[in-house]
């Protein structure tokens, strides 16, 4: 019996953190082009995200019964496997914020799940069909539907817009603007603190703490809901700076019609039964609406980055909840060990990120915003923070955009 | 393997329709703002703003139910 309250103590600890870094990892989808178009000053953005995170945890009273929504199999589950998951999806989290890499957490998780599951029950315990229609093309799905309807969107701004005021115009869709990215942070405290609570629940369950198929306590829902409103309000800086300035340039219109297509997209598709990504659909519209200015361009090598990270996700995770999961099955001393690696592994991201700092001040817009925005100056601005590009993509890139 | 093609339109259509929709009710309201012209205008901006608002609305309805 001790043995399992100290494990599952670690497990709810370590599910507090995945919840965390999901926050912070996350802030960018409802901030970013907030944050970059003036609707918001950073502070004030990320602040107004983590308090809509936090009562968003409070709003659903649908219970997250999966987790992984049908991928692997649940029943039979260890605790140590949970454990293990999560291990893999903090670690990712954290290299793709340290590279700036705007990357699902939920595909982070399942890839985690996945990679135990294998690892402790064999590939039997992994449903590939719904991996495929739960993760493979909703990640193909998610950037084409936003994006289109942000392009599109963004185009008829600009089209009834051709002779007002842009000074005037700009403030109204700033403050359109806002609206969109507060329903989308509402969205995202509502599924991704109650997918930490499904996990808690379920190791509360495999415990023998709580009797199975019984709601989250209070005290799991308060604090899962507190841990993604502080991670939020922490504020992931450099994946904001990636998606509000490093993927596009953005004017008041643009960022107006990509927070709004995001915002439908993500709602349209949770209550259509075709489930996409925050992050993924977050990205798309962000580039369509890049693509919808007359003259405006998609900097590709930071796309091609961000897919490339996208494509990662699952199996990078997997294989380190794999390696966890079989360091951890060994007994405490082995989950003692994992926990140890994953404290020294996220003390070294966190160093290595501290070495060039990322800040609110660095995403901040400019108080007046040039009427040509100068492309060379953000990209290497960029290279600083995400390493690079190989230097001939970034010439080409350049002498495209020139 | 089961792909839901139906549901998969679905978000793409609803998806496509809504923001362009939304975002051109919105622009449309603005723009008259902007433009400081007549009574009329005006109020019609307003109606375009409202019908944007009751959107919103409907969204928070669809995040809590």
């Amino acid at each position: 019996m001790e043995h399992v309250t100290l494990l599952l103590a670690v497990v709810i600890a370590t599910a507090l953190v995945f919840d965390f870094t999901n926050g912070f990892h996350d802030t960018a989808n409802a901030m970013a082009t907030t944050i970059s178009t003036g609707a918001l000053n950073p502070k004030i953005a990320v602040a107004m995200s983590a308090a809509l995170n936090l009562v968003g945890a409070f709003l659903s009273v649908e219970v997250a019964k999966t987790i992984s929504g049908g991928i692997i199999d649940e029943h039979g589950i260890d605790t140590q496997v949970i454990f293990a998951a999560l291990v893999g999806a903090i670690l990712w989290n954290l290299a793709t914020w340290l590279l700036g890499l705007p990357s699902s957490s939920s595909h982070a998780l399942f890839g985690g799940l996945i990679g135990a599951a294998v690892m402790s029950a064999g590939v039997s315990a992994v449903n590939g069909g719904t991996l495929v229609t739960k993760v493979l093309l909703p990640a193909v799905a998610a950037p084409l539907v936003a994006g289109l309807a942000a392009l599109i969107a963004a185009r008829i701004t600009f089209r009834l817009g051709k002779h007002a005021d842009d000074e005037a115009t700009a403030k109204g869709y700033r403050a359109g603007q806002i609206a969109s990215a507060a329903l989308v942070s509402l969205a995202h405290g509502t599924n991704d603190a109650q997918k930490t609570m499904g996990v808690i629940t379920l190791a509360l369950v495999t415990g023998g703490v709580v009797a199975p198929g019984s709601n989250p306590p209070v005290w799991v829902i308060v604090c899962s809901g507190l841990a993604i409103a502080l991670g939020t309000y922490i504020g992931g800086w450099r994946i904001i700076k990636t998606m509000g300035t490093g993927l596009t340039d953005l004017r008041p219109q643009q960022g107006f019609a990509a927070q709004t297509s995001a915002a439908i997209s993500i709602l349209a598709s949770s209550h259509l039964g075709f489930s996409l990504s925050t992050t993924q659909v977050c990205s798309g519209a962000v580039m369509g609406a890049g693509l919808g200015r007359k003259g405006g361009s998609v900097r590709w090598s930071t796309a091609t980055r961000m897919a490339v990270a996208w494509c990662l996700t699952l199996p990078a995770a997997a294989l380190v909840s794999a390696g966890a999961e079989f360091v951890a099955g060994r007994g405490t001393w082995g989950v003692v060990a994992v926990g140890v690696v994953l404290v020294a592994a996220s003390g070294a991201i966190w160093l290595a990120a501290r070495r060039e700092p990322v800040t609110a001040q660095s995403v901040a817009a400019p108080a007046t915003r040039p009427a040509a925005l100068t492309g060379q100056e953000q990209a290497g601005d960029l290279a600083a923070t995400i390493p690079g590009p190989p230097p001939a993509a970034a010439t080409a890139q350049r002498s495209a955009a020139a | 393997m089961n792909i839901d093609w139906a549901s998969v339109g679905a978000v793409f259509g609803v998806s496509l329709l809504a923001t362009v929709g939304l975002v051109g009710l919105f622009a449309l309201g603005t723009v008259g703002l902007a433009k400081q012209g007549s009574a009329l205008v005006s109020s019609a901006s307003y109606a375009c703003f409202a019908l944007c608002a009751a959107a919103v609305g409907y969204g928070i309805y669809l995040i809590v139910a």
